[in-house]
């Protein structure tokens, strides 16, 4: 049925969803395992409340959280509205936060008891027998990544994993495994209870609406894709630098490491989007099936490889915002000795037809000089100078730059003449701002991506294979890195713009964009 | 919020818009983190009187204010041009982007009118939509500028009879692309009926329905008829004419298996719009929707005669938030507003 043509006998698609901004989500349970943690108090539960707010919430919309600490459902429903009054992106409605603090109700218990998943079943039940109907189930698993196997087995035990005439999701955060071969165990784990299209690996960079807008730009215009190639593409550098060090997370740190915890998932993802080829449509299972053979067609470096492409640093002590902070090794709960990764660039290669030979250069680091996520695409220089004079920086090649993060935009760098009775050159910005070009403001990822969850929409989601893909890239330089005990750790000063060693990775006279 | 503001009287237009350039040149100059917005202009007629009671609602739209907005109060014996530009702008924080937005508020005469196009023209941004608003008619004033405009912001229900509203929108919507309050206050209307007919089972309840009925502001019939237009056009019903019949205004349509009653009723209520809707079907079950505190309560009536009442979240954007919806909605394109609008003009009380 075309999207604004009425109803006929045998029309099964809803016609009075043509035309309509917000799609229907049907009457869901939504179960979030960890509720009393971090991520549910910051981003989950105020996300909650703003899709409640704006209306978007399904017409039955119940919520249990589930956690260690032990409290009863109206202790639970005060620390939500603590969480929404401090970190929701506007001021709670009373009317709307009391709706929907009425039906919370909160479990209490370790995710390994089974008394846990026994009460879970009988307030689901309860909440489908309210409504006259079973509701659809999601599942999400806000908690250390341990317990992710542990909880989808006892959902699969106790037979929550499926319902009849209505769908049952689960949602995990990242990270999907510590590597390859724990990843692929994680997705095994999880197939064993789950089938794939119930599975939503989330990972919030792929909500932000920058990351979604380079598959606007790419495909949606006509000027970028003659020249998005290895013709015109001289190289590309992603950066995510942080300006913060690593707080009281020396436990997950000291485990994980600048590798695992942005390259492996957020930087590789924006690698995929800016690389792979153009998909059919725009669906969850075409979308992946491009990332995933770019994916695949970045060859893993052997173990040899390691030294010449990839790069690891700590942050040593220095100055950040005027005041002093301690080197990564200084840092609490950190080991004296520790070999964890604060910083790591790589150069990759994608070898396929359209990108042979062109390299993309990937760096992230903590306790950097400012707070940056940004993709810039450096095209290659003009093969003749004909109208340059002396007496300026001269004509540099163009440069297309999306910003992810701290304001969100696109930014073209062009030559431009520089007013005078000479012909001097000068590179000059064209620039595309959210905050300027449109009215609304970017919904946080969160809300995006749990709406998305509950309407069965895994387009922004991570699928098993690419999961596979993504950690195939990453293994060797991990073992590479993790079985080299005695070299030297390179140190850069916090609050620099990274280590000098870094500089070695870009060839044929590419320098790093200052951050 | 700060403002930098330029003001002269018995002025012209291109001293305006000079103003402006001059006003957005220093404060960059000033602050090169504020960048001037640029995503419509924003042309709004009003009388004299009513441009204090105006320019408060177009303060209420949050964050969607235009880039400019040209406000041209029209006030009587008036035969110069006077003029405030002002340039809004909260200063941004650390290496925080800050946006500036402007506003003119021009005072014209009624000989102006039929020019209007030549005074507003150069004071609007280019390469960027233009959409106006005219809450007190002024017709003289549309017709001069639709030629300069993409999108024409239109309130059925300012106008007492439906028909007359709807054959205004009509007339507009040959010329222009038009964006109608009225229909935007049918907006969570519409959204949760299309929610509640996804469920598959629902689904099949939608070609039983045998009764839709509107309960609205007694000042909005308009966003009554058009939300019955809404589910007529989606469904295909042909329908005829309501007519007032039992302290109702109430008709016909035919649903494929059978007769739709089709009734609008007013209901005491301080907002404009919608106080609630009630489908049955013909297999006895029914959903009914009544505006209440944070929502929708919604009631549902099942065939074996068991009834389940919930509440549909969802804040009150209230009218200063419609008008905020009116000016985000059009940037966009809705498919389904002129065959809505066209079923309404259809039941139309005869």
């Amino acid at each position: 049925m075309s999207a604004t043509s009425p109803l006929s006998a045998a029309d099964t698609d809803n016609p009075l969803v043509a035309g309509l901004e917000r799609l229907p989500v049907h009457p869901t349970s939504l179960v979030i395992f960890g509720a009393t943690g971090d991520l549910a108090h910051r981003k989950l539960l105020p996300a909650l409340y703003n899709l409640a707010h704006e209306g978007q919430l399904p017409e039955r919309f119940e919520v249990i959280g589930v956690g260690r600490r032990t409290q009863e459902d109206e202790e639970f429903r005060d620390t939500v509205i603590d969480s929404i009054e401090r970190f929701s992106r506007r001021r709670p409605d009373p009317s709307v936060l009391e709706g929907l603090l009425t039906e919370l109700r909160y479990v209490q218990g370790s995710f390994d008891d089974d008394e846990v998943y026994a009460e879970l079943g009988r307030t689901l039940a309860e909440f489908d027998s309210a409504a006259g109907r079973k509701l659809d189930r999601v599942f999400y698993l806000s908690t250390a990544p341990e317990f992710f196997p542990l909880i989808a087995g006892k959902l699969g035990d106790h037979n929550l994993h499926q319902v009849e005439n209505a769908s049952v999701r689960i949602v995990i955060e990242k990270p999907f495994g510590y590597d390859l071969a724990s990843a692929r165990k994680l997705n095994a784990e999880l197939l064993e209870v789950f089938e794939e299209p119930q599975i939503f690996r989330i990972d919030h960079y792929l909500g932000k609406e920058t990351v979604q807008n380079l598959m606007a730009l790419r495909f949606a215009n006509a000027l970028f894709e003659p020249v998005w190639n290895r013709n015109y593409i001289d190289h590309v550098q992603i950066t995510a630098a942080e300006d913060i060090g690593i707080g009281g997370r020396a436990g997950y740190y000291e485990h994980s490491g600048a590798l695992r915890d942005l390259v492996q998932n957020h930087m590789l993802q924006l690698l995929a989007l800016l690389t792979m080829e153009p998909p059919t449509a725009f669906d969850a299972n075409r979308l992946r099936d491009e990332k995933l053979k770019v994916l695949e067609a970045i060859v893993p470096p052997t173990l040899d490889d390691v030294a010449s492409m990839a790069l690891r640093a700590q942050y040593a002590p220095g100055v950040v915002g005027g005041a002093e902070v301690p080197g990564y090794r200084e840092e609490d709960g950190v080991a004296r000795y520790s070999r964890t990764p604060t910083y790591a660039a790589l150069r990759l290669y994608v070898s396929n037809w359209r990108w042979a030979g062109v390299p993309f250069y990937l760096r992230t680091g903590k306790q950097l000089s400012r707070k940056l996520t940004e993709i810039a695409v450096v095209l290659k220089q003009i093969p003749h100078v004909a109208l340059q004079s002396s007496g300026s920086v001269g004509i540099q090649a163009n440069q297309l730059v999306f910003t992810v993060q701290p304001d969100e935009g696109v930014s073209v760098s062009i030559g431009a003449k520089i007013p005078g009775t000479r012909m001097r050159i000068r590179p000059v910005n064209m620039e595309f701002r959210y905050g300027t070009s449109f009215l609304s403001e970017s919904p946080e990822a969160y809300e995006r991506l749990i709406l998305d969850a509950m309407r069965g929409d895994a387009t922004l989601f991570t699928r098993n294979d690419e999961v596979e893909a993504l950690w195939g890239i990453i293994d060797p330089i991990l073992e590479a890195w993790e079985s080299d005990t005695s070299s030297t750790i390179p140190q850069y000063d916090a609050g620099s713009s990274g280590p000098r060693e870094a500089d070695a990775l870009l060839d044929d006279g590419r320098i790093w964009r200052r951050l | 919020m700060s403002e930098d503001i330029w003001a002269a009287q018995d002025t012209n237009p291109d001293a305006i818009e000079a103003a402006l350039r001059e006003l957005l040149r220093e404060r960059h100059a000033a602050n090169e983190a504020l960048a001037p917005a640029r995503v419509l202009n924003l042309v709004v007629v009003v009388d004299r009187e009513w441009k204090g009671e105006i320019a408060n609602r177009l303060e209420r739209v949050g964050r969607y204010h235009a880039s400019r907005t040209v406000l041209c109060a029209v006030e009587e014996q008036r035969r110069t041009l006077d003029a405030v530009a002002t340039v809004s702008y909260q200063e941004p924080q650390g290496s925080a982007l800050g946006v500036m937005h402007e506003s003119v508020e021009i005072d014209i005469g009624p000989a102006h009118l039929s020019g209007l196009r030549t005074i507003v023209d150069p004071v609007l941004i280019g390469e960027i939509p233009t959409v106006m608003w005219s809450p007190h008619g002024h017709g003289e004033a549309v017709q001069s500028l639709l030629p300069l405009i993409d999108v024409m912001l239109i309130d059925s229900d300012d106008i007492d009879d439906p028909a007359e509203a709807f054959a205004r929108a009509e007339h507009l919507r040959r010329k222009t692309y038009i964006v109608d309050l009225a229909w935007l206050r049918t907006t969570p209307w519409r959204e949760r009926l299309a929610a509640t007919f996804d469920l598959p089972e629902r689904l099949e309840a939608l070609r039983a329905m045998n009764e839709l009925e509107v309960r609205h502001r007694e000042t909005s019939m308009a966003s009554a008829l058009l939300l019955a237009g809404w589910m007529s056009s989606r469904l295909a019903w042909p329908s005829s004419h309501l007519r007032l019949w039992d302290g109702r205004v109430a008709g016909q349509a035919r649903n494929g298996t059978g007769d739709v009653t089709v009734s609008l009723r007013t209901a005491e209520q301080e907002a404009p719009g919608l106080a609630g809707v009630t489908v049955s079907c013909s297999d006895g079950t029914s959903l009914s929707l009544q505006r209440g505190d944070g929502g929708l309560d919604a009631t549902e009536r099942t065939g074996d005669g068991h009834e389940y009442s919930w509440k549909i979240l969802g804040a009150s954007r209230g009218e200063g938030g419609i008008l905020g919806e009116g000016v985000r909605q059009a940037l966009l394109r809705d498919p389904t507003y002129v065959p809505a609008l066209n079923a309404a003009r259809g039941l139309c009380p005869a």
